[in-house]
């Protein structure tokens, strides 16, 4: 990585525990900094959402980011609530950023 | 999984009119076909519900399924003429601007003589980038050094038969970072045969079927002044050819000029032969050619500088495909949303809507109101990708891109086509989108990832939280649709005491701006229920109906248009922002686009303008101290998504009564819109910019007409609240009895 490249560290623990309570917002301005870093990431490889049912029931995917090629469906929960969603996706996003995972106390 | 699509040519009927729909079952399985009136596609449980009425059951009986195709990709298409000899030696040339060579495949530059076997003589560029001459599938000469991406080069190829000897060459145009002109010839082995068939540009024939031709092989990149000659040329008389086609005499074929009839499908050729051509699937024409200078930044001023056409492998504009049923639209239907609903499937778990619009009967009755639906903003999002991808969508959303059934469908459906958000394969900008395809997003109960919640709606499907309002309070209405607006004018709209937009009139032809903005000092009465309205210009062409452009620079967009290349090709008009080229909707609406956002929305606060005598009819019923619209299915507020706010000094009239704010109520993801930045200002959010806001706007205009506008996408999404008793729908329901009323305001 390039020096100065913004980045997450195991310091900025605080904010995964604002971002657990209030996965829709209003955040901080520190929780802003690391939630535009993990969603400025690239299409290709994105982690999404597929809505299984209408507003109730959503599963994981990865988007290519090729036009000509479908959505790779992954193994994983199903989710029947968005901000139980947001908050797995946000602990992958966590582990890959800093090399750690994210432990709940 | 989606197997069930359709469409129609039509989209906006009146009684007595016959519609036809065209259907594909991917799985060939049968369906069924019910046409239904629309009210709500609203599939929230916290919302108020579907509600769709069945007019007519199972038109035509059960329909056995069959899976019709889409080929994208655009070219010229002329046919050969009867009584011209097919040459045995030939030279072809051409300016070339690739935008994708290298990418893997054999691309078509020029072909012809071809049945579509393995005979024809085409010249490309192999899957290296290298330009090349084909005899079918045999090379019979190829350069050494594959083209570089975005640089004019004059390219081409002569076979002389005597000799059997080809060549190909290229001369780089503008030889700054490239000197390298180059020749290779080659005894051939094999001696090209020649057929009348049609010649192709932009791609090669794969066959002629059912009188249409199917191309293969396409091009990315623009293609300028290419050139046909009986006669293997040498490099003088080449030139000759290229740039004063004419002098070469008998042994010219063709000489095709794009600049001309740009706005059109025509493509002419100035030689005698007058093998003229035609375009497929819209290439974008009015674009830059090799010889312009800058010194003019539209094609109308320098049109012999915009000799270029721009192709893309993923161009498309008419599906073609067959009709499977129609329906004969009742003398006795009210006008109103219908559509044709079909289910079936292999598993019969398929559901597809084709929707349209029945007008009133020519003659009447009419109701009071209109709703005005904005099928050209429906189209411009079109089959939108940005979802899958456009960088940037998971930050402007600011939660997890929640993909739908139309999503994926997309996802392994390209050929459906792209909205005009999005990119072309080559990375340019989609500047036309057409209705003649399915349209995937155009649908009742569908879910979008760009919405909010708690219902998700934007579009046509949000539109149908208006049509639901209006039933629930009892106002009849008949609907028209952009189309008819821009087509017929004033003429539409007149016989209308009051026109209710949708919630993202986002696109305008100056046909449909001029028509608006006529009836609302004729006395007319215009309720603008959304956000982002009266933004971008477009245009239609009458040689493609169906069909819009635009072209986008500065405002916030998905993509530029090149330099030089923000005039419509459609029209010859300056695209862009309506407020760019002197219309600002403030001049309108009274409001004009001034942030966005996508975390929440939030409510209105009452400002002193609302207690103006004027604007008592508005707030009958209505507490001093109540906030207006703190609740609803689109953001949990009125004011969101798309906001507009006032401004004298962009023509806000300076009688308008702003009666509501949402100022300082968003948060840091609502951004300032970019036209409003005129330096890097950091300070341009919900939280630190008093711009970004919704301002609730009213003012009389001239004979008694008047203007009511909320400047916001999410407002209609609250009119439902609370079994419809709430002050939102009783604001909107206040203006709106005073606007049906004749007299004068």
């Amino acid at each position: 990585m390039i020096s100065g490249a913004p980045r997450i560290t195991p310091d900025d623990i605080a904010f995964a525990w604002e971002f657990k309570a209030a996965p829709f917002g209003p955040h901080s301005p520190g929780l802003e900094r690391i939630l535009h870093i993990m969603r400025g990431q690239p299409m290709a490889g994105k982690l999404v959402l597929i809505e299984t049912e209408p507003h109730r029931a959503w599963t994981l995917a990865r988007l290519t980011g090729v036009a000509s090629q479908p959505v790779e469906m992954l193994d994983g929960p199903a989710f029947t609530d968005r901000a139980d969603a947001e908050w797995h996706v946000f602990k992958l996003r966590w582990a890959a950023h800093t090399g750690a995972a994210l432990e709940e106390p | 999984m989606i197997t069930l699509t359709g469409y129609s040519e039509q989209i906006s009927v009146r009684p007595g009119d016959r519609i036809a729909f065209k259907v594909s079952a991917e799985d060939g399985a049968a369906y069924t076909a019910d046409i239904v009136r629309i009210r709500c596609g609203d599939t929230n449980p916290a919302g108020p519900g579907v509600s769709e009425t069945v007019v007519d059951r199972e038109i035509g009986g059960r329909h056995q399924g069959r899976r019709q195709v889409i080929r994208t990709g655009s070219c010229v298409v002329a046919d050969w003429r009867p009584g011209i000899a097919v040459p045995e030696s030939f030279s072809l040339t051409a300016m070339i601007w690739p935008t994708t060579p290298g990418d893997g495949r054999a691309q078509a530059i020029i072909s012809f003589g071809s049945d579509g076997s393995e005979g024809g003589v085409t010249l490309g560029l192999d899957e290296s980038g290298r330009i090349t001459l084909w005899s079918g599938a045999s090379v019979l000469a190829a350069l050494g050094r594959p083209e570089k991406a975005r640089q004019w080069v004059w390219v081409g190829a002569t076979f002389d038969a005597a000799s059997g000897v080809a060549v190909v060459f290229r001369q780089p145009l503008h030889p700054t970072h490239d000197s390298g002109a180059t020749v290779e010839q080659n005894k051939v082995a094999t001696v090209p045969q020649l057929e009348e068939a049609p010649m192709v540009i932009g791609a090669r024939l794969a066959e002629v079927s059912n009188g249409r031709a199917v191309t293969r092989g396409h091009y990315n990149g623009k293609i300028d002044s290419p050139r046909l000659a009986c006669r293997g040329l040498g490099m003088e008389a080449l030139h000759v050819l290229q740039h004063t086609p004419l002098l070469i005499g008998g042994a010219l074929l063709a000489a095709w000029d794009f600049a001309r009839d740009i706005p059109t499908t025509t493509v002419r050729d100035t030689g005698a032969n007058q093998l003229h051509g035609s375009t497929v699937n819209l290439p974008t024409r009015g674009v830059t050619g090799w010889n312009w200078t800058a010194a003019e930044m539209g094609w109308p001023n320098a049109p012999e500088e915009y000799g270029a056409i721009h192709f893309h492998d993923d161009d498309l504009y008419d599906a073609g495909w067959e009709d499977d049923f129609s329906y004969a639209v009742p003398m006795d239907l009210p006008s109103g949303v219908y559509a044709a609903r079909l289910r079936g499937g292999a598993d019969n778990d398929q559901e597809e809507y084709i929707p349209f619009y029945v007008r009133a009967p020519l003659a009447g009755p009419r109701s009071d109101v209109v709703f005005l639906a904005p099928t050209a903003s429906y189209m411009a999002y079109s089959n939108f990708r940005v979802g899958l991808l456009g960088e940037g969508a998971e930050t402007v959303c600011t939660r997890l891109i929640t993909l739908q059934p139309q999503d994926m469908f997309l996802a392994d459906h390209p050929e459906y086509g792209a909205s005009l958000y999005d990119l072309h394969s080559d990375g340019s900008g989609v500047c036309y989108s057409s209705r003649l395809r399915p349209d995937l997003g155009m649908r009742p109960k569908t879910v979008r990832w760009d919405g909010m919640g708690s219902s998700y709606m934007r579009h046509f499907n949000a539109d149908s939280h208006i049509l639901d309002w209006l039933e629930a309070e009892n106002f009849g209405y008949d609907v028209l649709t952009d189309e008819d607006l821009h087509r017929e004018g004033l003429a539409c709209l007149a016989p209308y005491r009051c026109v209710i937009t949708g919630t993202h009139p986002e696109y305008y032809s100056t046909a449909m701006l001029d028509a608006v903005r006529a009836y609302s000092g004729a006395g007319g009465r215009l309720m603008y229920l959304g956000g982002n309205g009266f933004y971008w210009r477009i245009a239609f062409s009458d040689a493609t109906p169906g069909a819009i452009e635009v072209r986008r620079s500065a405002g916030t967009r998905c993509w530029d248009s090149p330099a030089g290349e923000s005039y419509l090709g459609f029209s010859g008009e300056a695209g862009g922002l309506w407020r760019l080229v002197g219309h600002p909707p403030q001049t309108l609406t009274g409001v004009g686009f001034a942030a966005m956002g996508f975390d929440r929305s939030s409510p209105y606060q009452r400002q002193p303008d609302s207690f103006d005598p004027r604007a008592a009819f508005i707030f009958e019923g209505i507490g001093a101290d109540e906030i207006i619209g703190d609740f609803g299915l689109i953001g949990d507020g009125a004011a969101g998504l798309e906001i507009d706010r006032a401004s004298l000094g962009l023509g806000t009239p300076d009688h308008a009564l702003v009666l509501a704010t949402s100022q300082w109520q968003h948060s840091t993801t609502y951004r300032l819109t970019l036209e409003d930045l005129t330096f890097n200002d950091p300070v341009a959010s919900g939280a630190d910019n008093g711009l970004v806001r919704s301002d609730l706007v009213f003012f009389e205009t001239a004979n008694g007409g008047g203007v009511f506008s909320v400047g916001s996408i999410a407002w209609c999404g609250a009119l439902a609240h609370n079994g419809y008793d709430n002050n939102v729908s009783r604001l909107t329901g206040n203006v709106l009895r005073r606007f049906i009323q004749p007299e004068g305001l």
